[in-house]
């Protein structure tokens, strides 16, 4: 058996300790990507793009190259450099504002084309960077910056469902799902076959990853732990929801 | 096949819009993203017929935003990218371009502009001036090239190219509806038979080797944590911009020695203004002619030595002042007089600026 090494051959051990609060999500949705990036062995071909959100806070977390872009923006972006150089392997990494507010047109579009990227978006609920305000994924009576009182879902409809929104428009050949950050070595999983699809040039694939934000949740290690495991699942169901060549399963 | 669309020296009888694919192919332009807006869909029309037989590409996006971003992305991937738009399609190409601002990005963009504000009409104005060499949350740094025929639609396409690449600001060839639609007469060629050097692409991202390994890896950033971290790199790029400003920015004038007015256009504009002052010189009268090609950077020397020889300047285009007040900006403390005459939305004749002119003289 090999000793996982604590940290990803292609994290950039420069800038690290990391940028995340404690207990944050997205460090622990890129340790899954570093991973699934090491055991592809594709840290010479990725290009990585981020958001703007606190995604932005890994424009330089990984030795790989790396574009910062605008909010809901990276999508067309890494559209745009793998279509003018399809032997790169590019990765949107976002957060669920960016995703599915602003830039949904941009993930709709890209899932209709079936463009040969990877979008990986880190779903917690907020619009952390900019002090938790509601998100489309704010669960129905979570209480947020703009929702004081809770989501109202009659006032502001319901949480948004990325994934099987996306597996809805994909066409056969994309790779869909929705990992946690509660399972990492599921999520990696996801991530690689993600990866992968786009490497054998299959189709779009998008994995969306349930984590926390503790800072904007106001919650302890424990709350923050049961939100993140016990509630968020109850409404985004874990699992893959677009395989090339099987029928869909629903997972857990 | 032919490898290159133009192997020698031609005369064509194109619309502008052709000629704006004709030209991107014969500058290696090698995608092109866009998405359909009056009057510069021909541009995409064109293109997509000449791409597949000379190794080009082309994305139809979502919209403009997407057209901007995959234009940076195209960009960044060390490709000659481009894009078209007008109008409303501008107003939202302005996020993308101030990005490709903050990151000193060699995009290209053809504008055909179209009235304003809002839909207005599909026709014509020089109206998306501000918007085009100002726009976004930014501080102009782009280059603009104002043209007023086909044969400069030629040039000034190929030449985006050259020094969006050299000097990396991203760059914008503002056309009008006018000079999109019309049929005209130009000579057409390879840039390179001509001895114009075609700058070659560099990629930002994907170069040889693995990133923290055999090289450092490219982390592109626009976002700082602190004032005097942009206030910094904006030193850098003020400084890069006044030094190409030297270089880039181009003109056209005559009679402007003795003149009392001197007639200042640009664009499709300058052509009557051209021909207003050519006939009253005939006439003898003290009248003067001066274009300024680049609208970002201007040809700002020039200006101040012209705004402190002639009485008065005669400021003329299809905008309510867009122009002027670029010129204003330059010529501020200048001793001669502005005579503005503006047509927003609406073609000026040689007679109307004719008339103007010798009304002030
Ligand atoms: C065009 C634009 N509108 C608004 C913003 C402000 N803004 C910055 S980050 C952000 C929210 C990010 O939320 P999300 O995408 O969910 O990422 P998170 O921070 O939660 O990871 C917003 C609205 C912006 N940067 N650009
Ligand atoms: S605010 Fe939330 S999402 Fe942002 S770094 Fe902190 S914990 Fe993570
Ligand atoms: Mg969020």
């Amino acid at each position: 058996m090999t000793v996982q090494p604590a940290m990803p051959k292609c994290w950039r051990p420069e800038s690290k300790p990391h940028k995340f609060c404690p207990g944050c999500g997205h460090g622990l949705v890129l340790k899954a990507l570093g991973e699934a990036i090491d055991e592809l062995g594709i840290q010479d071909r990725v290009v990585f793009g981020c958001d703007i959100g606190c995604s932005l806070l890994s424009w330089d977390f990984f030795n790989v190259d790396s574009i910062q872009t605008h909010h809901g923006r990276t999508t067309p972006v890494m559209t745009g450099v793998k279509r003018a150089n399809p032997d790169l392997i590019c990765i949107a990494y976002m957060g669920d504002g960016g995703g599915y507010a602003i830039g949904s047109q941009h993930l709709v579009n890209a899932a209709t084309r079936n463009e040969k990227i990877t979008v990986l978006l880190a779903l917690n609920t907020v619009y952390a960077m900019t002090g938790g305000q509601m998100a489309p994924t704010t669960m129905p009576n979570q209480k947020a910056e703009t929702a004081p009182y809770g989501r109202d879902v009659e006032e502001t409809g319901y949480p948004t469902q990325g994934p099987e929104m996306v597996a809805a428009i994909a066409r056969e050949g994309a790779y869909v799902a929705r990992g946690t950050t509660a399972n990492l070595k599921q999520l990696k999983s996801y991530i690689k076959k993600a990866l992968k699809n786009q490497m054998e040039g299959k189709g779009f694939s998008f994995v969306e990853a349930l984590a926390a934000c503790p800072t904007n949740w106001r919650t302890n290690a424990e709350k923050t732990w049961n939100f993140l495991q016990k509630d968020m699942p109850k409404y985004f169901k874990v699992g893959e929801k677009k395989v090339p060549g099987a029928e869909e399963k629903e997972g857990q | 096949m032919s490898e290159k669309l133009i192997t020698e020296e031609k005369r064509v009888f194109m619309t502008g819009n052709e000629v704006v694919a004709w030209a991107a192919v014969a500058a290696g332009a090698e995608i092109m993203y866009g998405y359909p807006i009056t009057p510069q869909n021909e541009i995409m029309h064109y293109w997509t017929r000449l791409a597949p037989k000379y190794n080009r590409k082309f994305l139809q996006t979502e919209d403009e935003l997407s057209a901007g971003f995959t234009t940076v992305g195209g960009v960044m991937a060390g490709r000659k990218a481009f894009t078209a738009t007008a109008g409303p399609g501008n107003t939202l190409m302005q996020e993308p371009m101030s990005m490709a601002e903050a990151m000193r990005l060699p995009t290209v963009a053809i504008i055909q502009q179209r009235g304003g504000p809002s839909t207005a009409t599909v026709i014509y104005s020089q109206q998306e001036v501000t918007m085009t060499t100002f726009g976004g949350n930014g501080e102009g740094l782009r280059i603009v090239y104002s043209t007023a025929n086909h044969q400069e639609l030629f040039d000034y396409t190929i030449k985006a190219f050259n020094v969006a690449w050299k000097y990396r600001f991203p760059t914008f060839v503002l056309g009008d509806g006018y000079q999109a639609k019309m049929r005209e007469s130009l000579t057409v060629y390879d840039p390179e038979q001509r001895g114009i050097e075609l700058v070659k692409p560099e990629p930002y991202v994907g170069k040889p080797g693995t990133p923290g390994v055999d090289r450092e890896p490219g982390h592109y950033r626009n976002t700082y944590n602190v004032e005097e971290e942009l206030y910094e790199v904006l030193q850098d790029y003020f400084k890069d911009y006044a030094k190409m400003a030297k270089e880039v920015a181009e003109y056209q004038a005559f009679d402007t020695e003795d003149a009392d007015v001197i007639v200042l256009s640009h664009g499709v504009v300058s052509r009557g203004a051209k021909e207003a002052v050519e006939q009253l010189r005939k006439e003898g009268k003290k009248v003067g002619y001066f274009r300024p090609i680049t609208l970002r950077p201007l040809p700002e020397d020039q200006l101040k030595e012209l705004a402190n020889k002639a009485k008065k300047l005669l400021i003329v285009e299809s905008a309510q002042g867009q122009f002027a007040k670029l010129i204003k900006d330059v010529i501020y403390g200048s001793s001669a007089e502005v005579v503005p005459f503006f047509k927003p939305g609406v073609g000026i004749t040689t007679e109307e600026i004719a008339a103007k002119a010798n009304e002030i003289l």
